[in-house]
């Protein structure tokens, strides 16, 4: 038989999930309805994550961060069960989903590719437990998409390393107990792992954002931080690292923008079910039906994307160019997606008592983080064409 | 310890539940099936007192073959092993053609000091299988606890009723069902979850139990439904405009219902 036709699922992707990935993203979504949901719109409001610590905890319990690493405490589950993990916080919202991505994909996958056995077992178990928060120190005031031309520095003095410069945007800085920095040495790139409360080390709060709202985004100040030899990530060799870790990043995101736009969708085809206007409801004018097909279209594509891509990381074949089309396209479509859902609520489609003014407002700041649109259109350009347009 | 605990998987009461046409048995294509949420409160009973006491938690349900979704959600959430009764001749079956049936699957597992269930599922709202199943064991009954302690084989439950509360006790085994009151069920963890699949259920059929498929299913049921209507739609309701009066107004309307 054939099975009815679902308006949240059209194309019927739940039939390709396993029981245990139908299961992941169960639990997710109830955890997020339970626990976040509700209080998602204040937090945005008031630009703050109150209960960051106690929400990581509770994540820690589930097995969300760093769920796709193996051993130290880790989940040791698949890309396809991270990617609806990721998708099911983002539908959420953003700045959750970032929460847990920079924890598990950057921070954590940093120590746990590569950093020693060592750092491996001081961190990791209490970063996968959610008591101990880590962040990721790439990007600079005057360096972003261009990371290679880093002005922190490390410098040896003995067997001690010291660091200094300045990392921006930095996702969960001021209640990091550990960053994983970024600097220029003699013997190029190489990552360290600062804990917080090193003399010369701050990570004060950075406000005035009009996006991802409910994150905690700081800068880093590293003012002679004086390190042991074993703070460096011994395996970290070159930009290739950090790269590295943004693709394990942006993975996710490839996933998780899907969800904002899978909320905004809803939300538009709930209201538009609702909302009466010249005495019929919304859905019933031809308009409103075109933009909701259109916006399905976008969220079931690029869902069905993350998917395939998903498939593709578990036989590890995935490239780093197919997470670059991956983020380009799914990012820009939830982006579209959300200020078309904007336009069916009306004026309620900029208000907080709806989660559609965030979702867009919050993908602005995605569109750009982990690869500006214009790097992964050039990635691909490049890909295809065989010319870096964006090296000399 | 070693608790067997009794859970069903219900549609979803956020789903459109209805009967079906045919012989007003549940229509179990109409409506999200979902692991009964006062079962997942009775596993989470369950798994705390293993987690004090040890042993060993069996969760046991009777149903279709898709009930396995209910029961694995039991066993991410950390319950041991299962023992599922799945057979086409239970379909229809009364409450006291389920409890013979549960009964004899309790049966199956080795040296059980507790039997925990729900105090009523969502969906028929009996609430008279635990005490059944008691009866034909020969067991103590504790039902409609909001709270379970221990003190060597005595089980002392706090039972919440609307006629006030009472302290009962019995000695092990017993059986107890227990309130939504009872606990907060945790989330099955991601490593619970990819656990799950390699945790032993035992599907059994009511042959394998020494049951005579003749002895349930509907046509031997005590109770039979004869009719089944929808609930009518809920009207429009009437909208008061607050102008500074609208709490009066609303006190007004509830004296017209001689709701207060």
């Amino acid at each position: 038989m054939t099975p009815r036709f679902d308006p949240h699922d059209p194309l019927d992707l739940d039939s390709q999930l396993s029981a245990e990935e139908i299961a992941i993203r169960d639990t997710v979504r109830a955890f997020c309805a339970d626990r976040i949901t509700p209080h998602i719109g204040e937090w945005f409001e008031r630009g703050e994550l109150p209960t960051a610590r106690e929400l990581a905890k509770e994540m820690g319990r589930l097995g969300l961060l760093g769920m796709h690493l193996e051993g130290y405490g880790c989940a040791g589950a698949s890309a396809v069960h991270y990617g609806l993990a990721c998708l099911e916080l983002e539908a959420c919202d953003s700045g959750i989903r970032s929460l847990v991505s920079v924890q598990g994909s950057l921070a954590m996958f940093a120590i746990w590719r590569f950093g020693s056995e060592e750092q491996k077992r001081r961190w990791l178990p209490g970063m996968a437990a959610g008591d101990t928060i880590g962040c990721f120190g790439l990007t600079e005031p005057d360096h972003g998409s261009d990371p290679g031309s880093m002005r922190t520095s490390a410098r040896r003095d003995g067997d001690d390393w010291v660091l200094n410069g300045r990392k921006m945007w930095i996702t969960n800085g001021s209640i990091a107990d550990v960053a994983v920095v970024w600097a220029r040495t003699d013997d190029g790139i190489r990552g360290f792992l600062v804990p917080a409360g090193t003399p010369g080390f701050a990570a004060p709060l950075m406000h005035r954002k009009l996006s991802l709202r409910a994150s905690v985004t700081s800068e880093l100040v590293l003012d002679d931080v004086r390190l042991p030899a074993d703070a460096m990530l011994p395996e970290a060799t070159g930009l290739g690292a950090p790269l590295r870790c943004l693709n394990e990043a942006r993975y996710g995101i490839v996933w998780g923008s899907v969800g904002a736009g899978r909320t905004a969708l809803e939300t538009a085809l709930e209201y538009a079910g609702s909302r009466r206007q010249f005495d019929r409801p919304l859905a019933a004018f031809q308009l409103t039906q075109a933009k909701l097909a259109d916006m399905t279209l976008r969220v079931h594509n690029a869902s069905l994307l993350a998917l395939h891509l998903g498939r593709l990381k578990d036989a590890g074949r995935l490239r780093p160019e197919q997470v670059s089309y991956g983020k380009l396209n799914n990012v820009r479509e939830a982006l579209d997606v959300c200020r078309t859902a904007r336009t069916i609520l009306g004026a309620n489609g900029i208000s907080l008592e709806y989660p559609v003014i965030r979702h867009m407002t919050n993908l602005e700041s995605v569109l750009t983080y982990e690869g500006t649109v214009e790097m992964h259109t050039l990635v691909l350009g490049q890909a295809l064409t065989g010319i870096p347009a964006f090296r000399g | 310890m070693n608790i067997v605990v009794l859970v069903k998987q219900v549609p979803d009461t956020w789903s459109e539940r209805k009967l079906t046409d045919a012989d007003h048995t549940l229509d179990r294509e109409a409506a999200d099936a979902v692991l009964d949420e006062i079962n997942e409160r009775a596993v989470e009973e369950a798994l705390r007192i293993k987690e004090a006491q040890g042993g060993e938690v069996t969760v046991v349900s009777m149903g279709p073959d898709r009930a396995t979704d209910a029961i694995r959600k039991a066993l991410s959430m950390g319950a041991d092993k299962a023992v599922h009764v799945s057979d086409e001749a239970l379909h229809g079956s009364d409450a006291v053609q389920t409890a013979r049936v549960l009964a004899k699957a309790i049966g199956t597992v080795e040296g059980y000091d507790l039997i925990l269930a729900g105090n009523e599922a969502t969906d028929g709202r009996a609430g008279a299988v635990p005490a059944m199943i008691a009866e034909l064991l020969g067991l103590p009954q504790l039902t409609q606890a909001r709270k379970v302690s221990f003190d060597g084989s005595t089980v002392t439950v706090e039972r919440e009723t609307e006629e006030g509360l009472t302290t009962v006790q019995a000695s092990l085994p017993a059986v107890v069902s227990v309130t939504e009151k009872i606990n907060e069920p945790r989330y099955p963890s991601f490593k619970g979850i990819m656990a799950a699949k390699k945790k032993p259920v035992n599907t059994v059929t009511v042959a394998d139990l020494g049951i005579d498929a003749g002895e349930v299913g509907l046509a031997g049921a005590l109770t039979t439904v004869l009719e089944a209507a929808p609930k009518p739609p809920r009207t429009a309701g009437e909208r008061v405009e607050d102008d500074g009066t609208g709490g009066t107004k609303i006190a007004e309307y509830l004296v017209g219902q001689k709701l207060i």
